[in-house]
């Protein structure tokens, strides 16, 4: 294959938003598989989201609270959906909190927003 | 107890400093050392000489011996056990009181350790192979300056190994090229670029224009794709005066992190930057150049697992661990086992692993280990297999070599490590199926699929210098 020239460009569709950006948006059923992976770790899923502009900030909108308890991988991608149809312009991130570590075990963008 | 006598002359070091019969206490800093004796030197006369030697021994005694209770202060060697498959060395296990050390100075431990007494002439080799520093000794030390969660917050990485690639060639590029290396690579994907050990300040590349031009570099990487960036600018310098200097400078640049060599700078100027990062929210990135000279010979020197107790202690967030899968020397179980030291909180004895003692870091942080060394993208299946997401794979050719230049090569990288870490997630064994997750990544990422024709599964499968002892006969 001959050289291709790099797609970058300082503009919305050059935006990456992390863990999971270099892959093709996921399917319900790859997204399904991560959040399942999360409870099996016995975090704590939450779901934030945010103007794109927005997106390289620290702390972005807290939908409702953290799902604690929550052990049914379907009933919480049934959030995001919420998420999603309540804030169609913004980016949906998956947040699974790790307590005993303090940190954030995993966290990607499910919804990519109009950016997408 | 009657009251001593000065009795001048040499005594059998095994008098005073075999002691089989001493169970160590929670408080006392324990060493491991294999030992080659001389021919003739009883093992239990050659392990006390070591615990003299270490302590507080003489070759004869002294009269100002008796000013002080040297029954407290010695160190005592209490087990000797035979070294797996050689029957030249065995194990001399040592205990010092923790008074005979300076609080938070792994400088003072490691002078009375490895001092004097790998020169003593009735030892033929030494090694230190392991120590446990007591938590009431741990609890001195600063420690690394972040660590893994807070460097995960600051960078908002999540869920992942991160990714970084060494700028080559290693010498003679200008700043000004300089900064273009670095900025085709953060743009391409990957988290971090780092400056190579050697490039200091050199007529070619002063460190002031190359901060400047590397700043840049970041913050348009930053800009263009919303991600947090770093350059590890490397301030090991020739004075501690000129490595603030440019701590300070990248600093007021607004970089995140910067980088030192601990072991040929020195662990006092290492473990003052570790404070001076502490203070000024820095991130730390430690390099290890000369930890091969020292620890290599399996029996001779200090081993590695010894090097990274005492990193740990003395600060840094970022430490070259081997790869396992690269060019570079480092058996796995071995590998694991110092991984285990610079992660988790308490890490107890497994002989499988090289570690003789259970150690406690208490809440002290743990730092990264970078995984550096002639890897590329078929690597990543097994080093997200060996390591787990708290790593730093760090490339070097196998990003800058990519046939479409470092963009595409770092883009090859994030897209094989998102898709094994996807895969991972959801059940599959990454270091088996790694030919069908990364096949199927490449699908729909040209630069992955030209990153594997050009190193179609290259390995270097030379046979370790160092191996672990077996753990039984």
């Amino acid at each position: 294959m001959t050289i291709q020239a790099f797609p970058g460009r300082r503009s919305p569709a050059g935006r990456k938003f992390g863990t999971f950006s270099y892959l093709p948006t996921p399917t319900p059923a790859q997204t399904l598989a991560q959040v399942q992976y999360c409870l099996d770790q016995g975090w704590t899923c939450a779901i934030e989201h945010v103007e794109p502009e927005r997106a390289g900030e620290d702390y972005w909108y807290l939908w409702k609270l953290p799902m604690f308890g929550w052990d049914d991988a379907e009933a919480i991608l049934a959030e995001v959906r919420e998420c999603v149809a309540t804030n169609p312009g913004d980016l949906v991130k998956l947040v699974a909190i790790d307590r005993r570590r303090q940190t954030q075990g995993l966290s990607f963008v499910v919804h990519r927003g109009e950016a997408a | 107890m009657a009251a001593p006598t000065f009795d001048a002359g040499v005594k059998d070091y095994a008098l005073t400093y075999w002691d089989p019969g001493y169970t160590p206490k929670d408080s006392d800093l324990l060493a491991c050392f294999k030992v080659i004796a001389q021919a003739g030197v009883p093992r239990e006369e050659a392990a006390a000489a070591v615990a003299a030697e270490s302590s507080t021994g003489t070759w004869t005694t002294v009269w100002t011996d008796l000013l002080t209770d040297l029954e407290h202060y010695k160190g005592r060697a209490y087990r000797i056990e035979d070294v797996p498959g050689d029957p030249a060395a065995f194990y001399a296990f040592v205990a010092y009181p923790l008074d005979l050390f300076e609080e938070g100075s792994v400088v003072n431990v490691i002078t009375s350790l490895a001092g004097n007494v790998f020169g003593f002439k009735a030892i033929r080799a030494l090694r230190l192979e392991d120590i446990r520093f007591p938590l009431a000794y741990v609890m001195t030390c600063g420690g690394p300056p972040n660590g893994i969660a807070v460097e995960r917050d600051k960078m908002d990485k999540y869920g992942r190994p991160l990714l970084g690639a060494t700028i080559k060639p290693k010498l003679g590029l200008s700043a000004k090229n300089y900064g273009r290396a670095v900025y085709e690579i953060l743009r391409g994907g990957l988290d971090f670029t780092k400056d190579d050990e050697n490039v200091n300040s050199q007529p070619f590349m002063r460190w002031r224009d190359r901060f400047e031009f590397v700043a840049e570099a970041v913050k348009a990487a930053e800009a263009e794709t919303g991600e947090r960036k770093g350059h590890y600018l490397n301030v090991t310098s020739g004075t501690v005066e000129d490595m603030f200097e440019r701590a300070e400078f990248a600093k007021a640049l607004g970089m995140r992190i910067i980088m030192h060599d601990f072991l040929t700078a020195g662990f006092s100027a290492n473990t003052s930057l570790a404070n001076w990062c502490r203070r000024n929210g820095m991130l730390l990135h430690i390099h290890r150049a000369l930890h091969a000279v020292l620890d290599r010979n399996p029996n001779h020197g200090i081993h590695f697992r010894v090097l990274t107790k005492m990193l740990r202690l003395s600060g840094g967030d970022h430490l070259h661990s081997g790869t396992v899968v690269g060019k570079l020397e480092g058996d796995r179980h071995a590998t694991l086992g110092w991984i285990s030291l610079m992660r988790d909180s308490f890490v107890p004895e497994d002989r499988s692993k090289g570690i003789f003692f259970d150690q406690d870091f208490g809440h002290m942080p743990g730092l990264f280990p970078v995984a550096s060394g002639g890897i590329h993208v078929w690597h990543i299946p097994a080093l997200v297999s060996i390591f787990g997401d708290d790593a730093v794979f760090q490339f070097g050719g196998g990003t800058l070599g990519h046939p479409w230049g470092n963009a595409a090569g770092a883009t090859a990288n994030r897209v094989a490590l998102e898709a094994c870490v996807a895969a991972r997630n959801a059940g599959v064994e990454v270091e088996k199926n790694g030919r069908a997750i990364l096949t199927q990544a490449a699908t729909s990422s040209p630069e992955l699929a030209i990153a594997m024709e050009t190193w179609k599964e290259i390995r270097f499968d030379y046979d370790v210098v160092d191996k672990l002892a077996p753990a039984t006969a």
